[in-house]
């Protein structure tokens, strides 16, 4: 039996994604987001479990497809709505837009578009953790196409040799862009790649954010505990294209509609139900309460000015004290 | 004062700015007590400082360098060296897109105080992939600050300089002037970071150029000072920040200029110091700027053809003479 308040906190970040998600969708939709979008919908159940796992002074590694890692790591809805709308009121002043959305207040370290380019950062954060004697521990998100680049051996090995206090966490959607890793990428699970470096892993379903959690936890322990990485490997999938225009059309029927219906809200929904955690008047007023938020925050995006072009000046170099 | 080699001026920069601030710590391949650096820069700081703070790594350029940004953006100082400049291509990613972009990308909310150390040039005949000058690659990425002392008395202030700073530096040595000795100022002492140094005054010409460029010119301002020409040489010290200031007075004072790098030509460092001379002082030039670079081929490796490559005191002396006819 589940602590209930986790269940109900699984539930409350999983569904907070999926509304931040579906307004993103929206705006989009009524052109208001410029350049491209890498959507997080489908993929909600690994953010919410991982972060979930995790106290607020740790820290996490975001990807370009990083909406959902921030909103569950508890970035303010209305600034990262504004960075995706391109306002000056955005978390990054309108200078990063959807593939840069990261909040350092709240411990995220920053989102890349650069596929694989997060991992290094990950361990100098960890080992910084553990220089610093913080007893933090940084979970890196990276996708399965990230597995193929040479940061992945790199940053593995660099973790493993010094021990440091991070996760990482591979969302394997099965696609890179539209290459199915099965054509990419040789071994059966990404996790097995890291039995080469001697570090611990395992692979949960990325559709059950109960599971991820639970995964997550033993990793968490592990880290605090100065024992080392973890790696995760998250079996998930997009419930839209890789990006903007991207229908997803290269995916079979049959593979899409068994993903798709392991839908990650309505799973980890359905076991707080079960388990007594939450009925489902409670979980309808936390949508209402959720939706609320969101619409707020839409609001001031929308009305939230753009940046007067000389901004563009700004916060190049950081002043010599 | 106390006359000492660029290495080991260094390297009390280095250890200085370890004892003042325990956040500093180095990080890279062989630069502990095995080996202390290919270059031996940092050879006696792991038995000092320990193996956590000067940081054996893994043969992984990229890593290094993001690791640096990591921990950088979590609150230590990190100082990356990476063996050979060559190498730094391995890192291009973290450098450029990383460290470089953080602070813009991010609007402000994090700045990335980290160092990354290498070397450049060439008269060792170790060939290609250990020999380039690439300053201009880093020159031309904004968010970077680049450092090219050619001194035993800059490298000291110059280091603790980088270290100090809130922004990312890329601190470049070159191997021939690690041996090179020259009096150094004792002591806490810092050289700002786009200070240029007029290392010897003169009236009828500019010599602009960086690490061993510099010490040639000097040798050439000698003897061509014994027919009464008069070379003005100016060491920039860093290019980013670039101080234009020094260099457009002295082009101003001579009005001629001949820029001199071991740098390739196209694209160099000097195509972008000529047209900023050429934006600002245009008016005071007597003779067509004349810039003195190596050739476009890469590296090569017999000394015959090494010799040929790397610009000598026969090429600056003979671009001195074409600028003053």
């Amino acid at each position: 039996m589940t602590d209930k308040s986790i269940l109900v906190d699984l539930y409350t970040r999983t569904l907070k994604i999926r509304l931040f998600e579906e307004k993103v969708w929206e705006l989009f939709g009524q052109n208001l987001v410029p350049g491209t979008l890498h959507l997080y919908l489908g993929q909600e159940a690994v953010a919410a479990g991982v972060t979930a796992a995790l106290s607020q002074s740790d820290l996490i590694q975001s990807t370009h497809r990083g909406h959902g890692h921030v909103i569950a790591k508890g970035a303010d809805m209305s600034a990262a709505l504004a960075e995706l709308l391109g306002k000056r009121t955005g978390s990054c002043k309108g200078k990063g837009g959807s593939m840069h959305i990261t909040q350092f207040d709240v411990g995220v370290l920053g989102a890349t578009g650069v596929v694989a380019s997060g991992l290094p950062i990950a361990v100098g954060a960890a080992l910084s953790c553990q220089m610093r004697k913080t007893n933090q521990v940084v979970a890196c998100f990276f996708g399965d196409g990230a597995s193929n680049n040479g940061t992945f051996g790199e940053s593995l090995n660099m973790s493993a040799i010094w021990r440091l206090p991070v996760i990482w966490v591979v969302e394997n959607n099965l696609y890179a862009m539209g290459t199915p890793i099965k054509l990419m990428c040789p071994s059966l699970t990404i996790a097995q790649r890291a039995d080469g470096y001697c570090i611990p892993n395992v692979v949960v379903d990325g559709m059950n954010a109960l599971a991820v959690y639970e995964a997550a936890v033993v990793a968490v322990d592990r880290a605090r505990r100065g024992e080392g990485p973890t790696l995760i490997e998250c079996q998930t999938y997009r419930m839209k294209g890789h990006s903007r225009f991207d229908a997803a059309k290269y995916r079979p029927k049959e593979e899409a509609d068994y993903w798709l219906s392991k839908d990650a809200v309505e799973t980890i929904k359905k076991i707080a139900v079960e388990q007594a955690a939450l009925s489902e008047k409670e979980a309808d007023k936390i949508r209402k309460t959720l939706q609320k938020e969101v619409d707020a925050a839409a609001e001031f995006a929308i009305k939230s000015e753009q940046p007067q072009p000389d901004e563009v000046f700004d916060d190049v170099y950081a002043e010599v004290s | 004062m106390t006359e000492m080699t660029y290495r080991d001026a260094l390297r009390a920069g280095l250890r200085e700015e370890m004892l003042r601030d325990n956040r500093v710590f180095l990080l890279g391949e062989d630069i502990g007590r095995n080996w202390g650096g290919a270059f031996s820069v940092t050879k006696g700081l792991a038995e000092e400082f320990g193996d956590d703070r000067v940081r054996d790594t893994p043969i992984s350029e990229n890593t290094i360098v993001g690791a640096a940004v990591g921990a950088a953006i979590t609150g230590l100082l990190p100082v990356a060296e990476i063996m050979f400049g060559d190498l730094i291509a391995l890192a291009m990613d973290q450098v450029c897109n990383q460290a470089a972009k953080m602070r813009y990308m991010f609007g402000g909310q994090t700045s990335v105080p980290l160092v990354v150390r290498t070397v450049f040039g060439g008269g060792k005949n170790i060939a290609s992939h250990h020999s380039q000058s690439l300053e201009a690659w880093f020159m031309h990425t904004p968010g970077l600050k680049v450092a090219v002392p050619a001194f035993a008395s800059d490298v000291k202030g110059l280091i603790k300089a980088a270290i100090r700073d809130p922004n990312p530096v890329m601190f470049f040595e070159h191997k021939l002037v690690y041996d090179k000795k020259e009096e150094v100022p004792d002591g806490d002492y810092v050289i700002p970071l786009g200070e240029a140094k007029v290392r010897r005054e003169g009236t009828d010409v500019t010599v602009w150029g960086t690490f061993m460029m510099v010490h040639k010119a000097l040798a050439v301002a000698q003897e061509l000072a014994k027919e009464g020409i008069s070379v003005e040489v100016i060491d920039p010290r860093t290019l980013v920040p670039l101080d234009k200031k020094t260099l457009i007075d002295s082009v101003k004072k001579t009005g001629r200029l001949v820029l001199v790098t071991e740098e390739t030509k196209t694209g160099a460092t000097t195509a972008e110091v000529a047209a900023v001379v050429q934006e600002e002082a245009f008016d005071w030039l007597d003779a067509p700027i004349k810039r003195v670079n190596a050739p476009d081929t890469p590296v090569p490796f017999a000394p015959s053809l090494e010799n040929r490559f790397i610009p000598d005191e026969k090429r600056i002396t003979e671009a001195i003479r074409e600028v003053l006819k």
